[in-house]
This record gives C-alpha cells, sequence and structure tokens, in this order.
C-alpha cells in the first residue's frame, strides 16, 4: 500500500504523516505527479487561504492532476473545499469535483472561525464504519461547504453544514482527523482499508 | 454542537515538566511526552507546552520535545515562551505544533502579529495576556513572564490584537494563578463577551466548580489549568462528566 499525501503551500502536512505513521501506515509527501498517480491513496490536506492554494496547484498541474484520479482520494479541511465548486474564500473556483460551493460563516453571536470539537451526524460513508453517531471531531474553520447531495455527515455550526462529502472515488471532511483523537485515526485506518 | 474545551498546560523547563506558584517556586511535575500522552489518551480536548527557559540554546532542545509530542500525541497542541519572530514560530509549526502562543514579543512589536497572521494565517497564532488587576480596579497587562508591569489594560491590548492577527485569546490572571481559588471571572467575561475570537480561561483553577463557574459565568470557550492535573486532584474524564452533568457541552 502506497499511501501519496500531496505537498503544497500549505501546513499540515506532517500532521497527517504523523497520524498515519501512528496507526502503522507509511506515507510520502510528495507534489510528483507520477508518484501522485501511481499511489493507492491519495490525501489532500491544507490549511490555508483558498485563492492562494488554488494558484499553486494550477501552478503545477496539480488540479488536473487530482480531479482525474482513479483511486480513493480523501480531502481535509481547506483540501476538502478546494474540491468542491466554488469558495467564497477569494472569490475562487474549485476543482468542481463535489457540486457545492463554499460560504464564510456568518453570525453576529457565534465566533468565527469555528474553533475546536464538535459532533458529525447522519454518518452515511465507509469513511465512518465502527464510529458512534454524534462522535466529535476537530474543526478549525471559517468557510464552510453547504449541505448537497453529496453530503455523508453534517455538523451543526451557526447551520448545518457538510462535514464529509462524497462522490466516487473522492472523498471529503472538513475537521482534522489527524487531530480528532481516536475517532479520527479510526477514520483514516477506515480510508485506507475500506475505500 | 462546539465544546467547551479543557486544555491542561505543560510548562516545561530543561525538557522537564514544572510548575511555580504565583509564577515562582518552581517545582519538578514530570516528563512532557509521558504527561501529553496521558491527557490526550484521559479525554484531554487540546494541549498547550510553554518553554519557560528559552534561552537560545534551549530552543533546539524544546523543538525536539515539539517533534515528539506531535508523533505520539493526536489532539491539536499549542506551543509558547519566548516567541519573537516569525523564523521561530517556522520552526515550532514545522516541529509539528498546531499553534503557537505569543506574548511579551508581540505587545512590543505588535507588527509580529501582522507578520504571523500573512505568514502562517490567524487560525494558529494564539496571543498570551498575563494580567493582573490593580488596586484602581483595572486590569493591567504584565510581561516578562509577570515582572514587568504596563500601563495598558487588558481589554484594550486584546481587542488591538484581534485587529492585527490573533486569532485567539489566552487569558491568565496573576491574581487567581497557582491559588486554586477559582477562574478571574470578571476579566474572562469581560473578554469573552466582547471579542470575535476564542478566549482560554487560565489561573486559579483549584476543583471541578471552578471550571463550571468559568464556563456559566462567561462565554470562555475553553479552560487551561496545570497542576489540579498534574498532582492529579482531579482526572480529566471525571471534570468533564462533572461538566455535562451541569449542561456544559464538552467531548465525552
Amino acid at each position: 500500500m502506497q499511501v501519496a499525501i500531496i505537498k503544497y503551500n500549505s501546513g499540515n502536512v506532517f500532521s497527517v504523516q504523523n497520524a498515519l505513521n501512528r496507526i502503522g501506515v507509511d506515507s510520502i509527501i510528495t507534489d510528483n505527479k507520477r508518484q501522485i498517480e501511481n499511489a493507492d491513496r491519495i490525501i489532500f490536506p491544507g490549511v490555508g487561504h483558498a485563492a492562494s492554494a488554488m494558484q499553486y496547484l494550477q501552478e503545477r498541474d496539480l488540479d488536473t492532476i487530482i480531479k482525474n484520479l482513479l483511486q480513493p482520494v480523501l480531502g481535509i479541511c481547506l483540501g476538502m473545499q478546494l474540491m468542491c465548486a466554488h469558495s467564497e474564500e477569494g472569490d475562487t473556483s474549485g476543482l468542481g469535483i463535489f457540486d457545492a460551493n463554499v460560504k464564510k460563516f456568518a453570525s453576529p453571536l457565534l465566533k468565527v472561525p469555528q474553533v475546536g470539537w464538535n459532533d458529525i451526524e447522519n454518518c452515511r460513508s465507509v469513511l465512518f464504519e465502527g464510529l458512534k453517531e454524534h462522535e466529535y471531531m476537530y474543526y478549525v474553520h471559517g468557510y464552510y461547504a453547504v449541505i448537497s447531495q453529496h453530503t455523508c455527515a453534517q455538523t451543526t455550526y451557526i447551520l448545518p453544514y457538510s462535514a464529509a462529502l462524497h462522490s466516487g472515488n473522492f472523498y471529503a471532511v472538513q475537521f482534522h482527523p489527524e487531530k480528532s483523537g481516536r475517532a479520527g485515526e479510526k477514520l483514516l485506518k477506515n480510508f485506507i482499508e475500506r475505500t | 454542537m462546539l465544546c467547551k474545551r479543557i486544555i491542561p498546560c505543560l510548562d516545561i523547563k530543561d525538557g522537564r515538566t514544572v510548575k511555580g506558584i504565583n509564577f515562582e517556586n518552581i517545582v519538578d511535575a514530570g516528563d512532557p511526552v509521558e504527561l501529553a500522552l496521558l491527557y490526550s489518551g484521559q479525554g484531554a480536548d487540546e494541549l498547550v507546552l510553554l518553554d519557560i527557559t528559552a534561552t537560545v540554546e534551549k530552543r533546539k532542545t524544546f523543538a525536539e520535545l515539539v517533534k515528539n509530542v506531535a508523533a505520539r500525541i493526536n489532539i491539536p497542541f499549542t506551543v509558547g515562551g519566548g516567541i519573537c519572530s516569525v523564523e521561530d514560530v517556522a520552526v515550532l509549526l514545522e516541529s509539528g505544533a498546531d499553534k503557537v502562543s505569543v506574548n511579551s514579543a508581540a505587545f512590543k512589536d505588535p507588527g509580529l502579529l501582522v507578520h504571523l497572521k500573512d505568514n502562517f494565517g490567524s487560525q494558529c497564532i494564539v496571543l498570551a495576556i498575563d494580567t493582573k488587576c490593580e488596586p484602581d480596579g483595572e486590569w493591567y497587562v504584565y510581561l516578562n513572564g509577570g515582572r514587568t508591569k504596563t500601563d495598558i489594560k487588558a481589554i484594550d491590548w486584546a481587542k488591538q490584537a484581534v485587529a492585527l492577527g490573533a486569532g485567539e485569546i489566552l487569558l491568565t490572571s496573576m491574581n487567581n494563578d497557582g491559588t486554586k481559588n477559582g477562574f478571574a471571572l470578571d476579566i474572562v467575561a469581560q473578554l469573552s463577551n466582547h471579542l470575535p475570537v476564542p478566549v482560554i480561561a487560565s489561573g486559579g483553577a483549584g476543583n471541578m466548580q471552578h471550571f463550571s463557574d468559568v464556563f456559566l459565568k462567561s462565554n470562555a470557550d475553553a479552560a487551561l489549568a496545570a497542576s489540579i492535573f498534574h498532582y492529579k486532584e482531579t482526572g480529566i474524564a471525571e471534570l468533564k462528566r462533572y461538566l455535562h452533568m451541569q449542561r456544559i457541552p464538552v467531548r465525552l
């Protein structure tokens, strides 16, 4: 099993690799086209700004490579948002893998970004096998993907939004499984073993 | 529902966890990696590691410790202590820290917050404020580990820092720190009600009711404590069950 973590101008690639190490899975961090295309599983992480991340991907043709992958792909946080059709962050077009838009949280009462642990519900994907309904996951985000036909789990903060998306070989989660304790490690294990 | 966070804090000196009272009288409290693992296993929502030596040569030791912690724990953690520059932050984030906390250096040069935000994003920039209530009833900012008083009020500095780029505030009351008499509810409420970013209350936790008080009587998003956890006076799982019984949203 070869797992590739896509390297780009964004943090947390090492956190994902650490989490995979903890569940006994070797991985490489790479932006090399061939290594990505030849991997069995691909993780597309991300923390940062949508517009600058998209620009980085486009400059390296990674945008085309990612959307044409046929093996299981897992987007995390900004990675998930970039797999959507459009993001309000920098008014950026995404990869269009998921037919959903990304919007900014707006509330006079609640703090933005959302930082901390929130629960997931209506979970319907192999990613969540063995996890209980209302499991808590760790989030840090100011933008969210709206509920769509691809939503396979949801969380409520200000309003219900997509905690996870699934379409064919593409999976994505808004929370950080690499920082979500044992539940997050279980989800990563499911992605490696069950997709 | 978004949960209130319980955050054990580890003060690190020469690679060991230590604990002082009112910022002084430091005693040993164990191996940081083992403590970090113990706390994450018990249900801590996040950890804070503060390097209280923070000299140039000890910095490298601390970065190594950060790598070890990042490899072994599965929850987010913040590191701080003597951070002065974009380069300091880059080293710690590359070592695997999720967030960094800055204190005196940001006060002396608020532009640092702008540089940190532009380089790394506000989500990983925690501004730590040490504050003390003076006889005039106002809470002032103290620097350099509580040794230097300033004439600036905590609320004013916090508002400015958030406008510049701080994504979270870690507020320590020096009047309460180490006393085990409870959190400083008034200043925590003042900041958490008026800031658009999360506020972590710190200083004074002595029993479980102190945690429910700070969550019920302020808008604090998280509560941080050290000795109450280090000396096993209160278990994290026990504390979270107690808060859950008080209808405070916590991750169980």
